[in-house]
């Protein structure tokens, strides 16, 4: 090597120095993703950037006036409307995940674990209701919950109640329930990974030591099956803190959240710079919320051993 | 092949596990075919067969992770059915070893003791003293995934043996380590036992294992166990050719009764001549033929002029070299198949050219009957 490199021309020697950094393999993993990089850059971070940007400026009606300031951050924090708003978003996201995780463990146990030859069917069974449209699935929990609807008709005729509930729909409860459901497969699909990944030998190992079956899950599958809880749970906080669509046509003016804030004040209400200041606020608070999360749940985790 | 180490322990004769016209079925397949078996106290046992004969599907029902289709077990004289593996007097050492990766060493052998909250640094001590055991003393701190092959397998050891259980199970325990690393464990494990004093059952297709660390062993083929008994009866006198062969190399020479009674047997063969042999127990009579075995090491090549009382002459046709043995294929007139001899190179068996005329002696109580 140090041989031949003594020997030839000092140009073959930068060529064949370019040609290693082609060949090595940063590089090489660089060019792969660089057109997902472009992309998720322009589409991504320059957008992000626009609206951090705007969140430090004021609305003059039409113009915008670009002197830095951080009004619009004291009134996104201190008007008890964004903070109501606020507060009401991060307790529908939080306690949507929470049921979510509940209710979407034990189907992905049961497939994980007694699934047996038709794992692949369970799967496929579970992506159906995301064949129809999002918003027909939320019109349609609008049939079921509403004045009228399936719960009601349901209630009166085995005469538990006497006339319509309107407790039902038009309430953080309903945008709960809604988005509850909505977002149940993708809580499934990260536990049930999690769970395949879980030695059987394990369980039995547990089992042979003297734990019976519920301990055994406790101490073993539970703890092991963490990273896909943990996953599950971010999947559904993160964007339900922001979901627009399901408060707008269930959620009535009791579970109106931020993000119905944030659109007002870009459309009606046209003051982009406060707009800005919310989604800036809301993007930190969900990014603390998830590393609390995951924090909490590592911590249960080891309390559970 | 490692030495046996000396230690003895006074076994008593009491059963520890009976198993009893044992069935297990899967569909119109039978894993194991009506097995009945006496496992004693205190003793070393081994279950030896090929993949599929059904030992790892018997070690499962007594651990009671899988259940008979007929027949009974009972461990420490309780019966067995219906108690699940959790409530059972067996622990399992398992084949990967089951180490539970979220927990370190300690942990990990303190797992089934949690569940006693015993008092006072009482878990704390048993830990140590089973870690100690393994000699694994100071590596409690350490996580799963830091140990080598050697190590997981004495922590799963361990983790077996603080639960003081009547009986330890051992499914192919030493499969996945290399060669050095499992001769210098089968050592271990055996002076372990004898510590110990409990009642292990091994799973194992490695016959050497076996005989290097039972006391007895059951050979099963087929879901049928074929012999039961010590390493030492089993590798001179197997019952059947299938024993024999499983066993490391055997020659088998076939044999014309000319007489029979209660335990001896006369036949005529071909090329060893008349000899009188033991009648095998399970001796079955077929016409009036039967097998005759003698295995490889047993045969010695004389040489120059030396004699024996017993010989038979014939040509070496092959030479295989093995570093401290060699291996010669002896073809004997009379004999349909080559006999294999295995000779120490001492003598320079390995230096014998293929073609050379040859002598061998042999002891006739080294011929052994066995049906087929």
């Amino acid at each position: 090597m140090t041989a031949a490199a003594e020997g030839s021309p000092p140009l073959r020697m930068t060529r064949a120095r370019r040609n290693a950094l082609l060949q090595s393999e940063p590089v090489q993993g660089f060019a792969l993703i660089s057109p997902t990089f472009l992309y998720a850059l322009i589409l991504l971070v320059l957008p992000i950037l626009v609206v951090i940007a705007h969140s430090f400026w004021t609305q003059h009606y039409l113009t915008i006036d670009r002197t830095f300031t951080l009004e619009n951050y004291r009134v996104a924090l201190t008007e008890p409307i964004y903070r109501d708003l606020l507060w009401r978003s991060l307790y529908i996201s939080l306690t949507v995940s929470l049921f979510t995780v509940i209710l979407a463990y034990p189907i992905a146990y049961y497939i994980s674990f007694h699934g047996g030859r038709h794992k692949s069917l369970w799967l496929f069974l579970i992506t159906i209701p995301f064949w129809t449209s999002y918003l027909l699935r939320v019109m349609s929990w609008k049939v079921i919950l509403g004045y009228n609807g399936v719960l009601n008709s349901g209630l009166m005729g085995l005469g538990i109640i006497d006339e319509p509930s309107t407790a039902l729909l038009y309430n953080s409860s309903a945008v709960i329930i809604t988005l509850t459901h909505a977002w149940a497969a993708f809580a499934i699909l990260p536990i049930f990974v999690s769970l395949e990944k879980v030695d059987r030998t394990l369980v039995e190992a547990a089992t042979d030591l003297g734990d019976g079956p519920l301990r055994s899950f406790l101490r073993v599958t539970l703890p092991l099956s963490a990273p896909g809880v943990i996953s599950a749970a971010l999947i559904v906080m993160i964007p339900t803190v922001g979901d627009y669509v399901t408060p707008k046509l269930v959620g009535g003016k009791d579970g109106v959240m931020i993000a119905n804030a944030i659109q007002a004040q870009f459309g009606k209400a046209a003051n982009w710079p406060l707009g800005a200041a919310l989604s800036v606020t809301t993007m930190l608070i969900v990014t603390l919320m998830a590393g609390a999360t995951v924090l909490i749940i590592r911590a249960l985790q080891r309390l559970a051993r | 092949m490692p030495e046996q180490p000396q230690i003895e322990r006074a076994q008593s004769d009491r059963a520890m596990i009976e198993i009893r016209n044992v069935t297990r079925s899967y569909g119109s397949f039978k894993a194991l075919d009506d097995a009945s078996l006496t496992i004693r106290e205190g003793e070393f046992f081994s279950l030896l067969g090929p993949s599929g004969c059904g030992k790892t599907t018997l070690l499962r029902m007594i651990a009671g992770f899988d259940n008979p289709t007929s027949g009974s077990i009972a461990v420490g004289g309780q019966p067995m059915e219906g108690i699940p593996a959790n409530r059972r007097p067996t622990n399992m050492v398992f084949q990967c070893y089951a180490i539970f990766p979220h927990l370190n060493v300690e942990q990990n052998v303190a797992y089934g003791l949690k569940r006693l909250k015993l008092q006072g640094g009482e878990e704390k001590r048993r830990v140590e003293e089973a870690l100690a055991q393994v000699s694994l003393t100071g590596l409690g701190k350490r996580l799963a995934t830091e140990l080598s092959g050697g190590q997981r397998q004495r922590v799963a050891l361990a983790r077996a043996l603080v639960m003081r259980p009547k009986v330890l199970l051992l499914d192919e325990p030493l499969s996945a380590l290399d060669k050095k690393l499992r001769e210098q464990m089968q050592v271990e494990l055996r002076r372990l036992q004898q510590a110990v004093g409990i009642t292990f059952v091994l799973v194992t297709h490695d016959q050497y294992e076996a005989l290097a660390m039972s006391d007895r062993i059951a050979v099963m083929f087929g879901g049928k166990i074929a012999q039961v008994a010590s390493p030492k009866e089993i590798y001179q006198r197997p019952v059947n050719r299938q024993v024999a062969d499983f066993l490391g190399g055997m020659n088998f020479v076939k044999a014309e009764i000319v007489e029979e009674n209660g335990t001896s047997l006369v036949v005529d063969t071909l090329g060893f001549g008349r000899v009188k042999t033991d009648k095998p127990k399970a001796f079955v009579r077929n016409g009036g033929a039967a097998t005759l075995g003698i295995r490889p090491e047993r045969l010695r090549v004389l040489w120059d002029n030396a004699t024996a009382k017993f010989e038979v002459a014939g040509k070496v046709v092959e030479r295989h070299y093995f570093g401290e043995i060699t291996h010669l294929i002896v073809e004997i007139p009379g004999l349909e198949k080559p006999l294999s001899v295995t000779e120490t190179n001492d003598f320079g068996a390995d230096d014998i050219p293929v073609g050379t005329p040859i002598r061998l002696a042999y002891d006739p109580e080294a011929l052994v009957a066995m049906g087929d």
